[in-house]
């Protein structure tokens, strides 16, 4: 796919609590196709101790207004930084980044989500429901204030959610919803990305369940289209890099 | 109509302006942003005679200005170049020059003798300043004998242009310049990365899976820029400036100390048309300074 580098504008900063925004930014023209999965370069102006790009994940896509959403966890001075976008601003991106989640292996699909990895898992399921298969999310957080953004998910099919303190959902992580605890899951294909260990939890779940599992990785990055090699994941082809090669890899490809 | 071409001891640029190993891939990455026969040169990602891995993963973090890596010189082997990738490069309307990188003086003969039988490459950077593998590299770029001799041996099979890149960490540059030239150098190229380290205070552990790695990036500019100046006065050869170029305002300063063309490196990563972007600024810079040939500020600096 053709990557891009323009200057987008904020259109809207929706602040979801104290670490999550949702920026909403308008192409200035004709938005390309982007899939799920992909990712976008953003430059962080006006942040003095930040010098490189920050890779974010495309949370949304909507072709008809020309925007894309970017959901954003506040971790450091660069995204903070994005944080602080006010509508009206500019923010310059290289985009779209990586390859894509590809179609299920059978209907019954999972989309689990940790933490700020549950920001590709909306266009995702978007996509999915275009696709004719209902998505069904089960989505991880410390606490209920973690979980975020729950209204689009609902929109677009059945959530289920877990909490570690049990303030919402069931107690503990997504590995002990009971729509996993069970000899024989109703899951033909498992599609993740959040914290590596439970990524690295759900495909041994998976494995043993012969189930298929798309994780997506969101390793270190200098560029985030192939020139630096710094982003690599171990794979059965030895070093691969997570900004063309993924960030979506099939579990049984990676060496965990 | 200003003239930016360069005669790079023999090697014609039509401006000065090249890729630094390492930051460009092989010049396709950059295709869909800007046509890359705007430049002067690229040089493609290190290359070596057997396929190597690379360093483990952490491999990068981001500093003040600048970011350590310690990639390893990751690629598929001199062999594969040759077969798969030259084939896909060797038209691009530029100097596509091969970086040179081996373990042992043998490695690095080997390799360029493979690079010289392939016509559309005109000349190869030896990397004896690589701070990110355990055996050769760096190692040969910091003492005259052993950098002489590496560059000795590779000019007695290597025919067309030979640039030599030279590494920062060591006591005193023009030395090794000097040294490289005695040994057959078409042109020097410096700086590669300066030997650095980060630490996550929290997990009290290093941010590199190798612990130190190399130092790229704005923050190294004053740095590169003096080490230039020595080595451009104490050598004939032309001289490739690079460290910390992120403008063409950076590009111009590299040839005012002394350098006839400069590598933009590190700020690829966070503006892949920069280098297009500095073309032009050096063109703007000497139409505006009533500069008629771009040479006339090479060592040009007033003390």
């Amino acid at each position: 796919m053709k990557k891009y580098i323009d200057d987008f504008k904020v259109v809207h900063n929706e602040r979801l609590n104290h670490e999550y925004v949702i920026l909403t930014l308008q192409h200035p023209g004709r938005l390309p196709a982007m899939l799920p999965g992909q990712f976008v370069e953003v430059r962080v102006d006006n942040a003095p101790h930040t010098f490189l790009r920050r890779p974010i994940s495309i949370h949304d896509v909507d072709e008809k207004t020309n925007t894309m959403k970017l959901l954003v966890q506040e971790v450091g001075e660069g995204t903070r930084r994005m944080g602080q976008l006010q509508a009206g601003d500019t923010c310059n991106l290289v985009y779209p980044l990586g390859n894509s989640f590809s179609l299920p292996k059978g209907k019954r699909v999972l989309l689990v989500g940790g933490g700020c990895g549950i920001a590709p898992l909306l266009l995702l399921g978007r996509y999915l429901k275009e696709q004719g298969i209902a998505p069904r999310f089960l989505l991880g957080a410390r606490s209920k204030d973690g979980l975020i953004a729950m209204e689009a998910f609902r929109s677009l099919g059945e959530v289920f959610t877990t909490t570690e303190d049990g303030s919402e959902g069931t107690k503990g992580f997504v590995i002990h919803h009971p729509v996993m605890r069970t000899d024989t899951p109703e899951i033909d294909q498992i599609y993740t990305c959040g914290p590596e260990p439970m990524m690295k939890v759900l495909a041994k779940y998976a494995a043993k369940h012969g189930i298929a599992c798309q994780v997506s990785l969101e390793n270190q990055m200098a560029c985030g289209f192939g020139a630096c090699l710094c982003c690599v994941a171990d794979t059965r082809d030895g070093h691969k890099c997570t900004c063309t090669d993924g960030p979506v890899f099939d579990s049984t490809y990676l060496k965990w | 109509m200003v003239d930016l071409t360069i005669d790079l001891n023999g090697l014609q640029l039509k401006n000065p302006v090249m890729t630094a190993s390492g930051t460009f891939g092989y010049g396709e990455e950059f295709m869909d942003f800007f046509d890359i026969s705007r430049l002067g040169g690229v040089l493609v990602k290190g290359t070596t005679l057997e396929h190597r891995e690379g360093n483990a993963y952490p491999r990068m973090a981001e500093t003040p200005r600048g970011m350590l890596n310690a990639v390893g010189l990751q690629n598929k082997g001199v062999r594969y170049f040759a077969e798969h990738i030259y084939p896909r490069i060797k038209d691009y309307q530029t100097n596509m020059l091969v970086n040179v990188s081996g373990s042992t003086i043998e490695d690095y003969v080997q390799t360029a003798e493979v690079v010289n039988e392939l016509d559309k490459i005109p000349g190869i950077e030896l990397n004896i300043s690589c701070p990110n593998v355990k055996e050769g590299g760096m190692a040969f770029g910091t003492s005259c004998p052993s950098a002489m001799a590496v560059v000795e041996a590779v000019r007695k099979v290597y025919k067309k242009h030979l640039m030599v890149k030279l590494s920062p960490n060591v006591t005193n540059i023009a030395e090794i310049g000097a040294a490289v030239e005695g040994a057959g150098a078409d042109s020097i190229s410096l700086i590669n990365t300066l030997l650095g380290m980060a630490i996550d205070a929290k997990s009290r552990r290093p941010l590199l899976s190798t612990v130190t790695g190399g130092l790229s990036g704005a923050a190294v500019k004053p740095v590169a820029l003096r080490m230039v100046w020595q080595v451009a006065q104490a050598v004939k050869v032309p001289v490739v400036g690079m460290g910390g170029i992120m403008t063409a305002t950076d590009a111009i300063e590299f040839m005012l100390a002394g350098a006839s063309a400069i590598q933009v490196g590190t700020a690829n990563f966070i503006d892949p048309c920069v280098t297009a972007k500095i073309v032009d600024g050096l063109e703007n810079y000497c139409a505006e300074q009533g500069v008629e040939k771009i040479t006339d500020l090479v060592g040009a600096l007033e003390l």
